[in-house]
């Protein structure tokens, strides 16, 4: 895997007119894990789409040396076709890289995509990025319907990404049991006078 | 990773598959070619079934029945992708808004303008078009489709993601094609071959233009 490193440098990002954080800022090398913590509506997922050069930041810059693999609430994989297709459409793009991680999909194989439960979706979304082969994960609240179990072989393919030299952003609100985690609260960002 | 030519090659093949089976329950490549045969099959009735007068306007009727039913289309052409989130994903695979415009162009032309081509002589058979004129009629669709598809995606990748975004889509296409409509059908009326000409000019416009206008709509579509 190439060198990782991705700097967030006075990041503002808005919604419409209204800005929702301002003078986000941090410096991730190989290996590192950052957590971003807030409640709902706070811009986790705008932040994450600015990082993933996605959407613009109204202010700031954001360097990212390696490729970046995005998982958010979108599951981009054709809902009518079984699981083991729609992964494989990826698989050929990424050009067949191992994934880091079994998240018991094979029992799936044959069920199509749209008959997936929500906890099975954020699974194959998961399984997803970590066959991409990207080197930085920004992962938009990866834990949502996981139960205890997948929860776990989550955090472990996340650890299992970053003793390979990769990096990873978390935006979630629960809180995430990561070896030297570092945590970027983003309530301490919010404008005076906007929020909610 | 792939290179990126062979990933455009696995879009391509999967905007086929998608767009002529039909998948996500919306009908595929069979449902405007079954519109475009019914008017074809109707107009008779409507006119009743004087052979010249359906020959001298059987044509056109075609013309129309194409347009028309490249709206049909419209509303599966982007929006589901965009919604499942698979232009963000080809974007962070370095994959240009413009050139996955073009791969679905492409894919949407041979799902949609080929079949009807396809179907054109059955349709003048119904409208008893002669001859020469079911040649001059293909050589128009061949010459027209493309452009006709290429409108189709970009109208559709403009106003996906917006409620009522099917039925503006229909609105917007039909100003927009009418230029194809006229060369089209005029090049069926008698020493106006040279309107293929025009209509080729026209559809090559609309192709070069549609993936750059796609593409940034897409990229509108994302803030």
């Amino acid at each position: 895997m190439q060198p990782c490193r991705l700097v967030a440098d006075d990041l503002a990002c808005r919604r419409g007119d209204r800005v929702l954080l301002r003078g986000v800022g941090f410096a991730l090398d190989a290996g590192d894990a950052l957590h971003l913590a807030g409640p709902n509506g706070i811009g986790k997922s705008s932040l994450m789409r600015i990082l993933a050069g996605l959407a613009r930041a109204c202010a700031g810059t954001v360097t990212a040396t390696g490729t970046v693999g995005l998982m958010d609430e979108h599951l981009p994989l054709d809902g009518h076709r079984p699981l083991d297709a729609a992964l494989a459409f990826w698989r050929r793009i990424d050009g067949g890289v191992a994934p880091i991680a079994d998240f018991g999909l094979d029992d799936l194989a044959d069920v199509p995509v749209r008959y997936l439960s929500t906890g099975q979706r954020k699974r194959a979304a998961l399984a997803c990025l970590s066959a991409s082969g990207a080197g930085i994960w920004l992962l938009d609240e990866p834990l949502n319907g996981l139960d205890t179990h997948w929860t776990g072989v989550a955090h472990a393919a996340i650890e299992a990404h970053r003793a390979r030299g990769g990096i990873a952003v978390v935006a979630s609100h629960q809180p995430l049991a990561l070896a030297g985690l570092g945590v970027l609260p983003l309530l301490p960002h919010v404008p005076a006078g906007a929020g909610d | 990773m792939a290179r990126t030519p062979t990933k455009l090659a696995l879009i391509f093949v999967r905007d086929c598959t998608i767009l002529l089976g039909g998948a996500r329950g919306r009908g595929g490549a069979v449902l405007p070619l079954l519109f475009f045969l019914a008017v074809a099959m109707l107009y008779p009735f409507g006119v009743g079934p004087d052979a010249k007068l359906l020959a001298r306007t059987g044509a056109g009727v075609i013309w129309v029945a194409a347009l028309l039913a490249a709206i049909l289309p419209l509303d599966r052409l982007v929006e589901p992708d965009l919604e499942a989130g698979f232009f963000d994903q080809w974007a962070l695979r370095g994959l240009s808004e413009e050139a996955v415009m073009l791969v679905r162009i492409v894919a949407h032309w041979l799902c949609f303008g080929v079949p009807l081509m396809l179907a054109t002589p059955i349709a003048a058979g119904l409208l008893a078009i002669d001859g020469h004129a079911l040649i001059v009629l293909e050589l128009g669709l061949l010459a027209g489709t493309p452009g006709l598809a290429a409108i189709g995606v970009t109208i559709a990748a403009l106003t996906a993601g917006l409620r009522a975004g099917a039925a503006l889509g229909g609105l917007l296409l039909i100003p927009l094609a009418v230029p194809l409509l006229i060369f089209g059908a005029g090049s069926l009326q008698a020493g106006g071959e040279n309107g293929l000409l025009l209509l080729a000019a026209a559809s090559l416009v609309a192709v070069a233009v549609a993936p750059f206008a796609a593409g940034a709509a897409i990229r509108a579509a994302r803030d």
